[in-house]
């Protein structure tokens, strides 16, 4: 992946290894990524321009109809191609929904990090182990135990309304904001992380000298520490954001599958649809839009570094 | 679908798996691939031990994963459990072997209404594993009026705005609709099919969500108060909520009968034939029956059946229902047509 990372420590690890040595040790790497990840992408981008089969699968004939229904349809009377925003819409919704969740976790995660940044380092990795503890758990159940807790009878509704405060219960479960809940939760520690890791090796005698300069602390913030930890804020946005994209649990559990996502748009084809191709090209669309997302951010990144002159 | 609890019961799937190995060297083997949560363990293990067979099996949660995987070229499973529109369409894809259960010593108990049917008709691949209906469920506690129509779901009563679990299945909630409407099924009628779009769209605003494995779960926690659902799974979710009734719309609904079938080139074809045999004996389909709350197609079952089971409304619709609607597979470009429908309601 393009994220730029915050190290330098390239140049160290190549010195006092030969070409076949280091090609020894990254064969591994590579045969599992050719292996599981681009001859799998290589199928999908094949799959998409083939034909549909009745029930599945695909007619090795070649067609760009996957590609077509993503933005056109045959009307219904006339049979012509008509354009049709339907899947643009789904396509919008998971955008908006993750970069919401994107948005939410940095709010949550910027200073979480912080806070754990400045504590003294013995107790660093106590906290950075607190983030990990949810991971020992299975996405999938974490997920239905906040279904369980923010339904109508759960127990989130029957405390609020135990004290009073509502006689009715807030309906939480099955909306966009139980999807957006549920996002910024299963991705959260991917923003910390990487931010976590950014502030710690940021040095802490500039804001000495930036409160020498009379800045104030939003001045401070906005000029010195962003900046200097936005390596670890690009990568972790991107590592929440893309997942979130792509997530088919929360929304399906949580929003009560009202409304589809990428991620279900593309597991229905390969169900009741049974529209191979189509799900192929949904997937590959979705790879695309991915794609230029980190090149952006890896040019961005690129030229940021060459304009402070590193 | 929604096919996300399925990952849990891939895992326990996973240990079923690990128990069912039998301490002895087992003869053969044998694998299936079943639904989830669809199989009594006990019976697995019975299985085994008579015939010293070691069973494995793996789980989905649709017949469209299951043909999927197929189509996938997922292989080295023996028997299947397709619903009734799937072996129709196993048989013409050419997945399944003809193995003649029809002349196994057990098939004399095949219940007679499940013989001549559609999709098998001489049940030369296939015999019955479990049938029942698929309609919806209401919390009579929420609403006391009458439930057996279809309007409860598409024009609901004030009490049940927003309180409304649909499943997630493209055929069970366009058929609802089709069925509200009094249009055919596997329509392609380009006028009944706008009126269903528009029937659609309006009575989504009045649902919650939308949910097949967690259709039970939706009712019993009081989350919805009015969702479709299996008979077999809606007497499950009544035995934890009482108020929750089984509706037989007089519009019309859906029956299936999932299928005991071998897949072409089974690696055990005389262990699946065996496993045949055994699931046919009256014994071991009320154990199954008992377990999984539908209907058996074997008779001489009831003296094996729980008591409640077999008094059971789910099972038992009463004499001025109609009778439950078997929808073939429908042709490509009505299923063209479903998809749109579907992702336009979804989008």
């Amino acid at each position: 992946m393009a994220v730029p990372l915050p190290a330098g420590s390239q140049q160290e690890t190549a010195a006092g290894l030969s070409g076949r040595d280091r090609l020894l040790l990254l064969a591994p790497a590579l045969l599992m990524i050719t292996v599981f990840l681009i001859l799998p992408l290589g199928f999908i981008l094949v799959y998409s321009f083939l034909t549909k089969g009745t029930y599945g699968g695909v007619i090795w004939e070649f067609s760009t109809a996957a590609y077509e229904q993503f933005l056109f349809e045959r009307d219904l009377f006339t049979d012509e191609l008509v354009f049709h925003a339907s899947y643009l819409q789904i396509y919008g919704r998971s955008i908006v929904q993750a970069l919401v969740a994107t948005t939410a976790s940095l709010i949550i995660g910027f200073p979480t990090a912080y806070y754990i940044a400045t504590r003294p380092p013995s107790q660093r990795n106590m906290w950075v182990f607190l983030i990990t503890v949810p991971y020992w758990v299975n996405l999938l159940i974490r997920t239905v135990s906040m279904l369980f807790i923010v339904r109508d009878e759960g127990p989130l509704n029957t405390a609020l309304m135990a004290t009073g405060l509502i006689d009715q219960p807030i309906r939480i479960a099955y909306t966009d904001f139980a999807i957006g809940l549920g996002l910024v939760y299963s991705y959260l520690p991917f923003m910390v992380l990487p931010i976590y890791a950014a502030i710690e090796r940021f040095d802490f005698r500039l804001l000495e000298a930036g409160h020498d300069l009379y800045a104030d602390r939003w001045t401070i913030l906005r000029q010195i520490v962003i900046p200097l930890t936005r390596p670890g804020i690009v990568a972790g946005c991107l590592l929440v954001f893309i997942p979130s994209l792509g997530s088919f649990i929360a929304p399906d559990l949580l929003g009560g599958g009202k409304n589809l996502m990428i991620g279900n748009t593309i597991a229905l084809q390969f169900q009741s649809s049974r529209n191979w191709p189509f799900g192929s090209a949904a997937a590959i669309i979705l790879l695309t839009l991915v794609l230029i997302v980190l090149v952006i951010f890896a040019r961005r990144a690129q030229q940021a570094a060459v304009a402070s002159g590193r | 679908m929604s096919k996300k609890l399925v990952l849990m019961m891939a895992a326990s799937a996973c240990a079923l798996t690990l128990a069912t190995a039998p301490g002895a060297q087992a003869a053969g083997e044998l694998k299936i691939y079943n639904w989830f949560d669809y199989i009594p363990q006990d019976l697995l293990d019975k299985f085994a031990k008579e015939h010293d067979v070691k069973v494995t099996m793996d789980t989905y949660a649709s017949n469209e994963d299951l043909l999927a995987r197929l189509k996938a070229g997922v292989t080295g499973y023996d028997v299947a459990v397709p619903g009734e529109y799937m072996v129709a369409i196993m048989l013409q894809e050419g997945l399944l072997e003809k193995v003649e259960p029809n002349r196994l010593e057990n098939f004399k108990n095949v219940r007679e209404d499940m013989l001549g049917v559609y999709w098998d008709p001489n049940r030369e691949y296939s015999i019955p594993y479990q049938w029942g209906s698929t309609a919806f469920m209401v919390d009579t506690a929420v609403y006391g009026g009458d439930i057996n129509t279809w309007k409860v779901i598409f024009d609901p009563p004030a009490e049940l705005k927003g309180k409304i679990n649909m499943l997630k299945e493209v055929n069970e909630v366009l058929n609802a609709g089709l069925r509200y409407l009094g249009h055919p099924r596997c329509n392609e009628n380009p006028e009944q099919l706008k009126e269903l779009n528009d029937l659609l769209i309006e009575a989504k605003a009045n649902w919650l969500s939308f949910n097949s494995d967690g259709a039970k779960e939706v009712l019993v926690t009081g989350d919805a108060a009015a969702g479709q659902i299996y008979n077999g799974f809606g007497m499950r979710a009544r035995e934890e909520r009482a108020t929750l009734k089984y509706a037989y719309p007089k519009e019309g609904y859906t029956g299936w009968s999932d299928n005991i079938v071998v897949i072409k080139g089974a690696p055990n074809v005389e262990n699946a034939k065996l496993f045949m045999n055994f699931m046919m004996d009256p014994e071991n389909a009320a154990a199954l029956t008992n377990f999984a709350r539908y209907s058996a197609g074997i008779k001489g079952v009831e003296p094996f059946l729980d008591k409640a089971l077999v008094e059971a409304p789910e099972v038992n619709p009463p004499a001025d229902a109609p009778a439950a609607e078997f929808v073939p597979p429908c042709p490509e470009n009505v299923v063209l047509l479903y998809d749109k429908i579907w992702t336009n309601l979804l989008k």
